[in-house]
């Protein structure tokens, strides 16, 4: 009974997420054909890359004037906190083989959010692969629907959605941040990422979070209702 | 060129993802790895939030942002629902930004 209410709760929020997405999505696929690529081409990113910072920095750098090839970089380097988060999703799944490869693409900010957000493994688990499906289908429409209007997509900002985003990230933390080691590593990693923000190119700052769960993780005790 | 720049991405990023899965379960299961990977997306998620609060094209900045933010963290310390969250945020900024 409590366990499908707390199922009800995470379609819920994942189909909330799925819809500024989708809003997302459409104006990454406006702005991706403005910078040059095919609707294709832009397609193809949001199928295969399917994150959304890496999609933007890339249509970034070649609409910039960039090299096509030196958008690759920046893509990855984007990318890379998805392999951090793998880490953390790795053992809430307890997939191998074949299953982590079909897992692996929805290994993204939101899906590990909603995940942590949840404080059973079932619960956890539920929330990694609902909030990825939806996402995954409303990023795709939302990224053809920007790609084929193009300049008729509204800007995100006008609807207040690029507050939304951090919104839900601080959202979705907030039930682990009871536990003091869970706040203080949270306060460490927004105050060195924040600051580090003028000095380094974008994707790097909030890497730079990383070595603090490193230490705080090696010196520390397990905090109390990681869910485990 | 375009294409070949998408492909050579678009794998890279799907193989940063499937690393950081296939970390053996020998590893994972060692208690300060496991601490460790508990820690990260905390980390991280928190760093990625004030980013995107604070971030702007010119370097650190505030917008209107910020006060959509400031809303959020009223209505989470008023327990107000996932959704009801991301709407405040949103709405105050929006509203906020057509009338300035």
């Amino acid at each position: 009974m409590e366990a499908d209410r707390e199922r009800a709760a995470i379609r819920r929020d994942a189909l909330g997420i799925a819809a500024y997405a989708a809003a997302f999505g459409a104006s990454f696929g406006a702005v991706s054909v403005a910078s040059g690529l095919s609707v294709v081409q832009t397609c193809a990113l949001s199928v295969v890359m399917f994150t959304g910072a890496s999609q933007f920095a890339f249509v970034g750098v070649v609409g910039g004037g960039g090299s096509a090839l030196a958008a690759i970089p920046a893509a990855l380097l984007l990318g890379l906190r998805n392999t951090f988060y793998g880490v953390r999703m790795a053992g809430v799944l307890g997939v191998r083989g074949r299953r982590s490869a079909l897992a692996a693409p929805l290994v993204i900010d939101e899906t590990t959010a909603m995940a942590i957000a949840r404080s059973t493994r079932q619960a956890q688990r539920y929330a990694f692969w609902v909030t990825g499906v939806s996402l995954f289908v409303l990023w795709n429409l939302g990224t053809l629907a920007g790609a084929l209007g193009g300049s008729a997509v509204g800007d995100p900002e006008t609807l207040g959605l690029d507050a939304a985003v951090p919104a839900a990230f601080l959202a979705l933390l907030w039930p682990r941040l009871d536990d003091a080691t869970n706040r203080a590593v949270a306060i460490g990693g927004a105050t060195v990422a924040t600051a580090l923000v003028p000095f380094l190119p974008p994707g790097i700052p909030v890497l730079a979070a990383a070595p603090i769960a490193l230490v705080a993780g090696l010196r520390g005790r397990a905090p109390r209702r990681a869910g485990e | 060129m375009i294409w070949t720049a998408v492909i050579a991405a678009s794998v890279g990023c799907y193989l940063l993802k499937l690393a950081g899965l296939s970390l053996p379960e020998s590893v994972l299961d060692r208690p300060d790895v496991h601490r460790v990977a508990a820690l990260l997306p905390v980390a991280l998620l928190a760093a990625l939030v004030a980013v995107e609060t604070f971030a702007t094209d010119a370097g650190l900045g505030v917008d209107l942002k910020l006060a959509g933010i400031t809303a959020a963290v009223f209505a989470l310390l008023l327990r107000a629902p996932f959704l009801v969250v991301i709407v405040v945020a949103a709405a105050t900024t929006a509203v906020l930004r057509a009338i300035t």
